[in-house]
């Protein structure tokens, strides 16, 4: 259906990434945040907090990180939509609550605006150390789903379809900016509500007594019910069978835990968004996402002057993984060259798609600027071979 | 300090008075009535998992019988618990009810009650998982007087982990981790309540099974953030462990040592190891909630333009 | 669950589920009129459950139901059974 006219500011803007995914939220229909103040994601919250009292909602600061990322999930139950926003210190605090949101289908969005880690590390510079760290951080198997917008225009484009797949598909959604993509400001172009599709609650139609909270559809997801409306749910982060109810038996673990795997892997080709610019017949593909495909863009531009047939994979979805992408393209390109700010996480991942059928080279960076695109540009050239 | 004191030993004289006059009733051969607590529970989880003598489901039993007296509309009550013995309540009770994380069903109640201002939310759970891991968020609920009913059940220790020192064991008593005593100056919870702004605070034991369900229902019936300690028995880890008896005895030690003192100065009414306790009501006050002081605030702020916060089922 | 067929003196009676019983005793040991024992025979659990060993003696005051934490045992007084009859719509 139609985003609600009133979360939705029209118009052409001068915003940073973060104000435009607080946008974004509002006009997905989010109306419930919950938050801690943590560089460089503050922004975020503090635009949701002026904002709310004119849209209708609610915006509480928690006492903490632990605290926010379980109260969007009792607001969800409510019925509402509801994130929570913040960067890697609070993250690592919010691990458990991701298991939770998976393991009982609660469907939110963790906003992480990354700064470069591990711990304190540079609060006010970027990073991208993040990435595995949604996809593996609480214990346990789960599969998330990461969005990774590279300007301010796709942090509101892609906050809306944040949105969108966590009703679709009752798994944690991270929201993965970088303290560089939240910081800079450029034009974001709002639609009007009506060109703004948005996912509404997958509500039961089964009455009181007939309803199990847990038992899934074809597509593996169950249909909710709000709290307040007589269905009498119980939900817990215990392993659960289709009533709610606890079972302690490795048969319901593995039936539970391997429904909410598969509904997402089931699903991977309908999210996986990769944007691809001259990457079929190129010898060297750069795969970046973020603000590293930023850089890498140029990069890519300097290494075509040089006469290099070279190609960029971008991911706009980092988690599912495009695998089965990578994989064709591995068995054409002779390398890819992986920049992130971090120290290698998804070249793990393209290396293991690539399957050794072409060269992986990362190009590692500690975080706390961006790449040079220099340095990039050298690793295309060598790759090239 | 207190108001004039009295025993707790109220129950059974006025229930003895109550049953003295003189029926006459033809009786037929079947009687087929239910057990008041039954119809609030989930039927087929009964038995539940808690130990003899365990004082949880005592306190389950003055809480349907709150829900009862208050006639509120049992689909808008939410029940959020935490983690460990008292965090199965949830389980068991026929409500919307949700086991969450350890120590944190205070926030996730709070989001829930945010969100739909229509809920009565009701916070169960126990000492360990509200004031050891989940101490902070209790303070901040408080100050911000969300409007939810709290009720823990404090019986000394972590029962579901095996009986170990928790935020409210007495200095002395033994614990699996302190195996020579406890030396750690446990937290006086209606203390701690008041200070950070509860609007209600009590005390009962689970001896006290009226006056606790009647605070209970006053409880239900109160808004904003109000606080209820029940105390009650673990007879498998700290009584056993103390040396203390059974769960009878334990019953028996409330008896003979509760003194009720209601309005007392919570500054006086910290426990310690088999000594006298002070219950009853401690505090009632009003103050406005969080959501009440935000409509306010914001009402006056932006006057016309403001767009009252009514969740997505209306305003209430 | 049984009804234990009370005598003449009685203004209440008390309902056992024997099968959930496990054995604490509160109802026993708070009755305000001593009118339950345990059993001397064992439920399917092991436990010995409450019988009502002084029927005359039952008020019907539920103290027993109140204090039972495992939902086993409550009271009712004669006059209230057309009420509880009725049935408590939830």
């Amino acid at each position: 259906m139609q985003a609600d006219p009133k979360g939705v500011l029209t118009g052409a803007h001068f915003l940073d990434g973060d104000q435009a995914a607080c946008e974004g939220a509002l006009a997905a229909g989010c109306r419930f945040v919950a938050g801690y103040p943590i560089t460089p994601s503050t922004e975020v919250v503090e635009r949701f907090a002026a904002r709310i009292p004119l849209v209708g909602g609610v915006f509480i600061q928690m006492e903490d990180e632990i605290a926010s990322s379980i109260a969007i999930q009792g607001a969800v139950w409510a019925g509402q939509k509801a994130m929570t926003v913040t960067s890697g210190p609070g993250l690592s605090l919010m691990m458990e609550h991701v298991g939770f949101a998976a393991m009982t289908e609660t469907l939110c969005v963790f906003v992480d605006v990354q700064r470069a880690g591990p711990s304190t590390g540079l609060p006010t510079l970027p990073g991208q150390g993040d990435m595995m760290q949604v996809k593996w951080g609480s214990h346990g198997d789960y599969e998330p789903i990461a969005l990774v917008p590279s300007s301010p225009q796709e942090c509101f484009d892609l906050m809306i379809r944040a949105f969108n797949l966590a009703e679709t598909f009752r798994a944690p959604v991270f929201f993965m900016m970088d303290e560089v993509v939240g910081h800079m400001t450029e034009r974001v172009v709002i639609p009007g509500a009506s060109a703004i599709e948005v996912a509404e609650r997958r509500l039961t139609r089964k009455k009181p007594g007939e309803y199990r909270p847990f038992e899934a559809n074809g597509d593996l997801v169950p249909d909710m019910v709000r709290s307040g409306e007589g269905y009498r749910i119980h939900v817990t982060g215990l392993t659960h069978d289709e009533r709610g109810y606890r079972a302690m038996t490795a048969a319901a673990h593995g039936r539970l835990v391997e429904r909410l795997s598969n509904k997402v892997r089931a699903n991977r080709d309908r999210l996986v968004d990769v944007r691809e610019d001259g990457v079929d017949g190129a010898d060297v593909v750069v795969v970046s996402y973020g603000i590293t495909s930023r850089v890498a863009a140029r990069a890519v531009a300097e290494a075509r002057e040089r006469g290099v047939r070279a190609g960029h994979l971008r991911l706009v979805i980092a988690w599912p993984f495009p695998a089965r992408r990578v994989r064709e393209i591995a068995a054409r390109a002779k390398a890819f060259v992986v920049p992130e700010l971090n120290l290698g996480q998804m070249a793990l991942e393209v290396e293991r798609a690539a399957g050794g059928r072409a060269v992986v080279v990362p190009v590692p960076h500690a975080g706390g600027t961006v790449h040079e695109p220099a340095a990039i540009l050298e690793k295309i050239l060598e790759a090239k071979g | 300090m207190s108001e004039a004191s009295e025993t707790s030993d109220v129950n059974h004289a006025s229930d003895v008075n109550d049953a003295s006059e003189e029926l006459e009733i033809d009786l037929p051969e079947e009687i087929d009535v239910d057990n008041p607590v039954w119809p609030y529970l989930r039927k087929d989880r009964i038995p539940h998992i808690w130990c003899p003598g365990c004082g949880i489901g005592t306190t389950v039993n003055c809480f349907a019988r709150a829900l009862t007296d208050s006639e509120i509309d049992l689909d808008r009550v939410a029940i959020v618990s935490g983690i460990g013995c008292t965090g199965r309540v949830a389980g068991y009770l026929n409500l919307d009810s949700f086991h969450t994380t350890h120590g944190r069903a205070i926030p996730f109640a709070t989001g829930l009650k945010l969100a739909n201002p229509r809920l009565k939310v009701v916070v169960y759970s126990g000492d360990g998982d509200l004031f050891a891991i989940g101490g902070n968020h209790f303070v901040h609920a408080a100050r911000r007087n969300m409007d939810l009913l709290v009720i823990c059940v404090n019986n000394f220790t972590y029962g579901m982990t095996g009986g170990q020192m928790g935020p409210t064991t007495p200095v002395g008593a033994v614990q699996s981790t302190m195996p020579y005593g406890n030396f750690e100056t446990p937290f006086n919870l209606p203390f701690l309540a008041d200070a950070c702004g509860a609007v209600y605070v009590a005390r009962w034991t689970v001896y006290n099974v009226r006056q606790l369900g009647r605070a209970m229902k006053e409880g239900l019936e109160k808004r904003g953030f109000v606080f209820i300690e029940a105390l009650a028995p673990c007879p498998t880890l700290y009584s056993r462990r103390n040396k203390l008896g059974d769960g009878v005895d334990q019953l028996k030690y409330y008896k003979a040592n509760s003194v009720v003192k209601n309005g007392a100065d919570t500054k006086e009414v910290g426990l310690s190891f088999q000594g006298e306790i002070s219950v009853g009501k401690f505090v009632d006050r009003e103050r406005p909630t969080w959501l009440e002081a935000m409509d306010a605030h914001y009402a006056q702020v932006f006057a016309g333009e403001y767009v009252p916060h009514g969740g997505l089922h209306g305003e209430d | 669950m049984n009804a234990v067929k009370p005598a003449n003196k009685a203004k209440g009676t008390v309902f056992v589920r024997e099968e959930t019983c496990k054995g604490c005793s509160y109802c026993v040991d708070f009755c305000p009129t001593h009118c339950l024992e345990l059993s001397p025979g064992f439920n399917a659990r092991g436990y010995h459950y409450p019988t009502l060993a002084r029927a005359d003696d039952c008020t019907g005051c539920d103290l027993c139901g109140l204090y039972c934490p495992d939902f086993a045992i409550f009271a009712v007084r004669f006059r209230d059974l057309e009420k509880l009859r009725k049935g408590r719509v939830l």
